[in-house]
């Protein structure tokens, strides 16, 4: 995702000179391109997070478009308060973007683990939150953050989902796109773990259960009419994540239910406990691990589906 | 209003009033930049009151954010804002909030109030001046106790690497920090030497002599290609005695008999305001 991401700021940076990228020190080999052709248009600020952000804010209120960049936790929780009072309250234009959600750099131990960024940047008056699944949608956010005024979080994957035949083919900013469609059960995603989710949705159909898949790239703001649309036609409701169960998709999707005033009729949340992973390994591991891998998605949704007594499922 | 001293005097007064009135802290500190304020707003500073949003303006942010009622002053006497919305600061419902708020507030640049932000701000927007070829300036006011927060310090060493110097720091140090004396808490000193360890002009002059502050910031940048910091020795409290050099006028409000004679050391006749 990473490199759909720059490919496509470089070229809006090209058409515009107000874009500037600024690092902390991050994105060996990735900015590498834009650093050298773009020179005016590129900082490196160093390893100081804050200084990152309050520089991006001071940049934007003087008329640029900047996008901070680093990976995991560093631009978004390291600077967190730059973030609320500086770019937040000043609706400045400035883009954060984090390479690595969820457990993109799940080897590299609970530092790196971005499990609960959605939940807090979300939290922020004014914040756009975008978490693309696929690298379509990845270009797509990546242009949005650009189009959109004011402040954006831009969550990037390692992992991205494949592009399937049958999904919409726009990215409509609050919308969640149809990666899938099905009649039975609505699995709402987020990211990169949406390739579980169509494995397991496509398991599911072999079975007969027709499952349609979502992906939710704009966390916020959010239509939550679209949202309720699903909700009501679906015998089972279903959201993944690599995000902590408090306040990230699932939340979200609840949320909107309780805007709308629908109900699921089943619910079913897969996401982590609100606990840190201090066992690490690979994105894929750790899916099996917390229960997010295609065959886990697939096992829990069966055992939602076939319950006797229809309530409220929450995973783990 | 362009006589610097008058001005001062009129901040303190009306800093003194607001602390009264709101019942708020910060008195002390506020006191001690109100002649650094002056000097910038009186003449130093390129902004225009009928157009505060002008495109090159210089850039002023208040770092020390608990100063609010310092720049609140400074800006209505500059004509920014009108000064009757002065007796609205701290109360409910008012935008004039204890710590400075740009909202609604024509004149204010940054909203601040957590330390340690300010600085970085400055600094980005001194790059983007660089960067559009502008002559605007930028000048952000830090006190001596936000320099123990790291964010200082990473835009210290942000500014020099890329030679803003269009970008000038302005320290109050007063030497009182929140619960204590700057040294008894977290020594700054050799703290000249350290901002010019960092690679910044750097010199340290009186925060009360007018006439040494407009001779500072009258030949900007004191060294091409770097930023300049200007350390200004001041008294906390300054301009009141009882409030000078003590960590009680940080928090505590001047009411009934203090605040009246704080009016009198600034020069208000007695009983010409009835203290609340």
């Amino acid at each position: 995702m990473r490199d759909t991401f720059i490919r496509t700021l470089r070229s809006l940076a090209e058409q515009d000179p107000r874009v500037l990228l600024m690092t902390g020190d991050l994105g060996f080999g990735v900015l590498t391109s834009f650093a050298k052709d773009l020179p005016a248009q590129y900082l490196n600020v160093g390893v100081a997070e804050q200084n990152l952000t309050g520089v991006a804010c001071g940049a934007a209120l003087s008329g640029h478009v900047v996008f901070t960049y680093s990976i995991g936790n560093f631009p978004t929780l390291r600077c967190l308060e730059q973030i609320r009072n500086d770019v937040c309250y000043h609706g400045a234009n400035v883009k954060v973007v984090a390479i690595g959600g969820g457990f993109s750099y799940g080897s590299l131990g609970i530092s790196h683990h971005a499990t609960e960024d959605i939940a807090i940047l979300r939290a922020l008056p004014g914040m756009t939150v975008l978490c693309p699944g696929d690298l379509y949608e990845a270009a797509e956010a990546t242009a949005i953050a650009y189009h959109t005024p004011g402040p954006c979080y831009l969550r990037l994957d390692k992992s991205a989902a494949p592009q399937v035949a049958g999904s919409d083919d726009r990215v409509v900013t609050g919308v969640p796109r149809r990666l899938r469609a099905g009649s039975t059960v609505a699995i709402f995603g987020v990211g990169g773990v949406l390739e579980d989710a169509l494995d397991a949705a496509a398991a599911l159909d072999r079975d007969g259960l027709s499952c349609g898949v979502y992906s939710v790239h704009t966390i916020k703001p959010l239509d939550t009419q679209a949202i309720a649309a699903i909700v009501r036609s679906s015998a089972l409701v279903v959201t993944v994540e690599e995000h902590t169960i408090d306040g990230g998709l699932g939340s979200v999707v609840l949320e909107a239910c309780a805007a709308e005033g629908v109900w699921p009729a089943r619910l079913q949340r897969f996401a982590m406990k609100n606990e840190f992973s201090s066992v690490v390994g690979s994105q894929k591991y750790l899916r099996e691990r917390y229960g997010l891998s295609a065959d886990a998605l697939a096992r829990g949704i069966r055992q939602a589906i076939n319950s006797t007594t229809p309530q409220l499922h929450n995973s783990q | 209003m362009t006589d610097s001293r008058a001005m001062a005097l009129e901040i303190r007064r009306h800093a003194v009033r607001m602390a009264n009135a709101g019942q708020s802290s910060h008195v002390g500190s506020v006191l001690s930049c109100a002649d650094a304020l002056a000097v910038l707003y009186s003449g130093v500073l390129r902004v225009d009151p009928a157009n505060p949003q002008w495109d090159d303006r210089d850039r002023f942010i208040l770092s020390k954010g608990h100063a609010g009622s310092g720049i609140y002053a400074a800006l209505a006497l500059r004509g920014f804002l009108d000064p009757s919305v002065l007796k609205t600061h701290y109360q409910d419902g008012s935008l004039l909030s204890g710590h400075v708020s740009h909202k609604g507030i024509p004149g204010v640049e940054i909203s601040t109030g957590s330390l340690g932000h300010g600085l970085s701000i400055g600094a980005g927007m001194a790059y983007a001046a660089k960067l559009q070829g502008k002559a605007w300036r930028t000048f952000v006011m830090l006190s001596d106790g936000e320099c123990d927060e790291g964010s200082i310090w990473e835009a210290v060493l942000f500014a020099a690497h890329h030679r803003l110097d269009n970008l000038v720091a302005v320290v109050d140090y007063n030497k009182i920090q929140s619960l204590a004396p700057v040294s008894e808490t977290l020594e700054l000193e050799p703290f000249a030497d350290k901002w010019r360890a960092f690679g910044w002009s750097v010199s340290q002059i009186d925060g009360h002599d007018h006439d040494a502050m407009r001779a500072a910031f009258a030949a900007l940048p004191a060294v091409p290609g770097r930023p300049t910091c200007v350390i200004l020795d001041t008294v906390k409290g300054k301009g009141v005695s009882f409030m000078e050099h003590t960590v009680l006028w940080h928090y505590r409000s001047p009411q009934k008999q203090e605040f009246a004679d704080a009016l009198v050391e600034l020069g208000v006749e007695p009983d010409a305001e009835r203290p609340s």
